[in-house]
């Protein structure tokens, strides 16, 4: 119940965001559609622990802001490398993924693709598989400092969920 | 005020054109799939950063800015998965990146002893 009362809320004001035309027969339009969203979700049984973002509180938009930030680090290595091609220094490694949850893990795995410079190619469980454009990106991956940031979302959930 | 927004979002706007072509370049450039991969995360992450970012300045604070800011924010999520999908495919097809795993160590270790 409560996952779907965060789910509405979510969605209400997801609606309130994009519409902008706030009439009766619109109100009403949207109202029924969240219900019907929040009902199907119910009934498909991917309303739970891992599909809801509330959880993560505070600690998520500290994390966007970091992450923003190496993306745009990485940006201009991968840049100065597409302008001088023989910068290039591409490797296949394994880096271990030390996070409990699948949300952890997703995580990770997608903010190491999201950084120009480093693609996860394969998610074991306990390591993945990574290919690096050059040493620099592959050197800021084998530190671990994402691993940590991502521990740190992890122990600021709420509620410590299912594992994966 | 308002010249410094367009002058400021102009700047944004133009930054990312540029990170588009240099992009494009990588994408043409770059030796195997892999690493065209990378540059295509050019594109992906900066170029769609700066170019929201500069029409937001734009929009000002409004309904306008809450639509730009959700499509940043699924494009940031779905490009990755994209991204992977794409890597997952080539290695089920069995195309090997260049540079594999043992040469990879090799070359660190070679690296660690010199000077780098």
């Amino acid at each position: 119940m409560r996952y779907a009362a965060s789910l509405t809320t979510i969605l209400v004001l997801l609606w309130l965001g994009i519409s902008g035309v706030y009439k009766p027969l619109i109100l009403g339009l949207g109202v029924a559609s969240i219900a019907l969203v929040v009902w199907i979700s119910r009934r498909m049984d991917v309303v739970g622990v891992e599909h809801n973002p509330a959880l993560y509180s505070w600690r998520l938009p500290l994390y966007w802001g970091w992450l923003l930030w190496q993306i745009i680090v990485a940006n201009l290595q991968v840049a100065a490398c597409a302008l001088q091609p023989s910068r290039l220094r591409p490797s296949v490694v394994r880096v271990p993924v030390p996070h409990k949850t699948a949300v952890g893990k997703v995580t990770y795995a997608n903010s190491v693709t999201l950084t120009p410079g480093t693609v996860t190619l394969l998610l074991n469980p306990g390591e993945m598989t990574v290919h690096a454009l050059h040493p620099a990106s592959r050197e800021d991956l084998e530190s671990g400092a994402m691993a940590q940031r991502i521990l740190w979302l992890e122990a600021g959930r709420s509620d410590s969920g299912a594992d994966a | 005020m308002a010249e410094l927004l367009d002058v400021l979002s102009g700047i944004l706007l133009l930054a990312g054109g540029a990170f588009a072509i240099i992009g494009g370049i990588g994408l043409v450039r770059f030796p195997d799939f892999y690493t065209r991969l990378h540059a295509g995360g050019i594109t992906d992450t900066l170029t769609a950063l700066l170019i929201v970012g500069g029409l937001v300045l734009q929009s000002g604070f409004s309904l306008l800015t809450v639509k730009l800011l959700l499509i940043l924010l699924f494009l940031l999520f779905t490009t990755p998965t994209a991204t992977h999908a794409l890597a997952r495919a080539a290695m089920a097809d069995g195309l090997e990146p260049e540079g594999d795993a043992d040469r990879a160590a090799e070359r660190r270790d070679g690296a660690e002893s010199s000077n780098t």
